[in-house]
């Protein structure tokens, strides 16, 4: 049974992992391709690739409405959108805060900075005031792993994870799945490599449940020190089955690059080599850096993507950054479309029949 | 009304050449001509107008693709498919003469949605409407102005139309519905 599992593709699930126990709970309808019955926008950790490709199906409809002339149309109109950022944030509050607009909703924006929580109010007692407010969903981003759990559980909202720790973001990944299947035509079979600091990237972990859900050959890459424990599979047991889906690990970069499809850099956090997982900034780039000659190694036609905000000269180099191959800005311009699919979907998919 | 099929493949092949005729002597000719299609059945059903136009007047008449998800004010029960894809419409509706085709006009709600979805594309010069069957009940002041058979219905039936393209057969069911 064992060796069956290991020499399985990296995208198939241990049967007896939390993707397989969270999909064998709820009904048979979660896996009917078009039907969505979720309330909040957590973690991709339970979804199926049905789940995952719904929302993808719905966001090339919102593409269409984002190429328009007057890219607005009516169908969130009279709910309202609050976004809360405990966390800066660019792309993520402003695609949210757009894609919201796009679809009729009107939206407030939050910063702890800024708000009451200067002054000492806690993180629920923000939540339930955004509530009281008349709000229908919150787009949450907090450096605690974990948080908007706790906001779902407390309050009536419709919750969607905008990133929390270095837990999950959820709807990055959504846009990432969405801006590979775009360009490649399918996310099933490819070989997409994630390289850098997995460890403290919650991108990555919501990238490797999307990615393996949708049937793709994952590969990350990183120095020991910046990859979490355990991710190959090699030492699970049952405590801590299904904290992430296995994958291949490579620790070199030229090796894990060969044949990919897709290369995705991560972020590298300044204050890691700080915090003395790593000797220097020059190593790691010499190392971890992807850049043109590197790249040779890969499938003709692969793509290179990063969540940003990039360093330029770290992790890519900007000549890839800024190439032929680079999907980084129509990721950007992706998120807009995969989160109005994902606000539509959590306000307009689960809703009762109106009399 | 008895239940069972009340439009058969014949009735329905004979109802969307009559339709195509009509409109092409309404509109005097195919000029300015566009016919869009509401997502499911409502395209097979342009594709099939267009295709006896070609045959009957030997012009190209383009047909678009309209989904109207985004403009509903009726939703989905929980459980069921909340799919939408895009529209796709061939060529700009500024100008045009546009006759929307849907399966079934019943309470003209969607064709509402539909008018609102379509007039964000621009201004045609007219919108006409085409329907395979007009079952009555409206709620709204909407009139088909060609229809392929004239159903009177109660409310508690339910009547499902199916089309080769979409169900693998041509015919049209009421059903009295059971809850």
């Amino acid at each position: 049974m064992a060796k069956s599992v290991t020499s399985k593709p990296a995208g198939a699930v241990r049967p007896n992992g939390k993707r397989a126990r969270a999909q064998a709970a709820q009904s048979d309808a979660i896996d009917a391709p078009g039907v969505w019955q979720r309330r909040h926008l957590l973690d991709l950790d339970d979804f199926s690739a049905a789940e995952i490709e719904l929302v993808l199906d719905t966001a090339d409809a919102m593409k269409e409405v984002l190429a328009r002339e007057v890219p607005r149309v009516p169908a969130l109109r009279g709910s309202t959108i609050v976004t809360l950022f405990y966390e800066d944030s660019t792309r993520t509050r402003a695609s949210f805060e757009l894609a919201g607009k796009v679809l009729g909703a009107d939206v407030i924006n939050v910063s702890a900075a800024g708000s009451s929580v200067k002054k000492g109010e806690s993180l629920l007692d923000t939540v339930r005031t955004l509530q009281a407010i008349g709000a229908d969903v919150l787009v949450m981003r907090h450096y605690a792993s974990g948080a908007p759990y706790l906001a779902a559980r407390e309050s009536g909202f419709h919750v969607v994870n905008g990133g929390d720790g270095w837990h999950a973001h959820p709807t990055q990944a959504l846009l990432d799945a969405y801006t590979i299947r775009s360009r490649l035509g399918d996310v099933r079979g490819r070989r997409i490599v994630i390289v850098g600091d997995i460890a403290h990237s919650r991108v990555a972990r919501s990238n490797l449940w999307a990615l393996t859900a949708l049937g793709a050959e994952v590969v990350v890459c990183g120095p020991p020190t910046l990859l979490p424990f355990g991710l190959d599979g090699s030492c699970r047991d049952d405590a801590e089955e299904g904290s992430l889906p296995p994958v291949r690990v490579e620790h070199d970069l030229d090796r894990a690059i060969e044949g990919a499809d897709v290369v995705m850099a991560l972020r590298l956090q300044r204050e890691r080599q700080q915090a003395g997982l790593l000797p220097s900034l020059r190593e790691y780039s010499r190392l971890y850096q992807v850049h043109g000659e590197r790249l040779a190694r890969a499938r003709p036609g692969a793509v290179v993507m990063h969540p940003g905000p990039m360093n330029e000269g770290i992790e890519i180099s900007a000549d890839v950054a800024h190439g032929a191959r680079s999907l980084i800005e129509e990721q950007v311009t992706n998120g807009v479309a995969v989160r109005m699919a994902v606000l539509y979907l959590l306000l307009r998919g689960t809703m009762e029949r109106g009399s | 009304m008895p239940n069972g099929a009340v439009m058969a493949a014949d009735d329905i092949r004979r109802a969307v050449v009559r339709v195509a005729h009509e409109i092409v002597e309404q509109n005097g000719g195919c000029q300015d001509l566009m016919l869009v299609g509401m997502r499911t059945r409502g395209v097979p059903l342009a594709q099939r107008i267009a295709a006896a136009i070609r045959e009957f007047e030997g012009e190209d008449v383009p047909v678009g693709v309209l989904d109207i998800g985004l403009y509903r004010d009726d939703l989905p029960a929980r459980g069921t498919r909340v799919e939408i894809k895009p529209s796709e419409l061939p060529e700009d509706i500024a100008g045009r003469r546009v006759v929307l085709v849907d399966d079934v006009l019943y309470t003209g709600r969607s064709i509402r949605a539909a008018l609102d979805a379509l007039i964000d594309y621009g201004r045609p010069e007219r919108i006409h409407l085409a329907v395979l069957v007009d079952r009555g009940h409206r709620e709204l002041p909407i009139r088909a102005d060609y229809v392929g058979k004239n159903i009177p219905t109660s409310q508690q039936d339910e009547v499902l139309v199916q089309l080769e393209e979409t169900d693998g057969i041509d015919q049209v069911l009421v059903t009295e519905r059971r809850d």
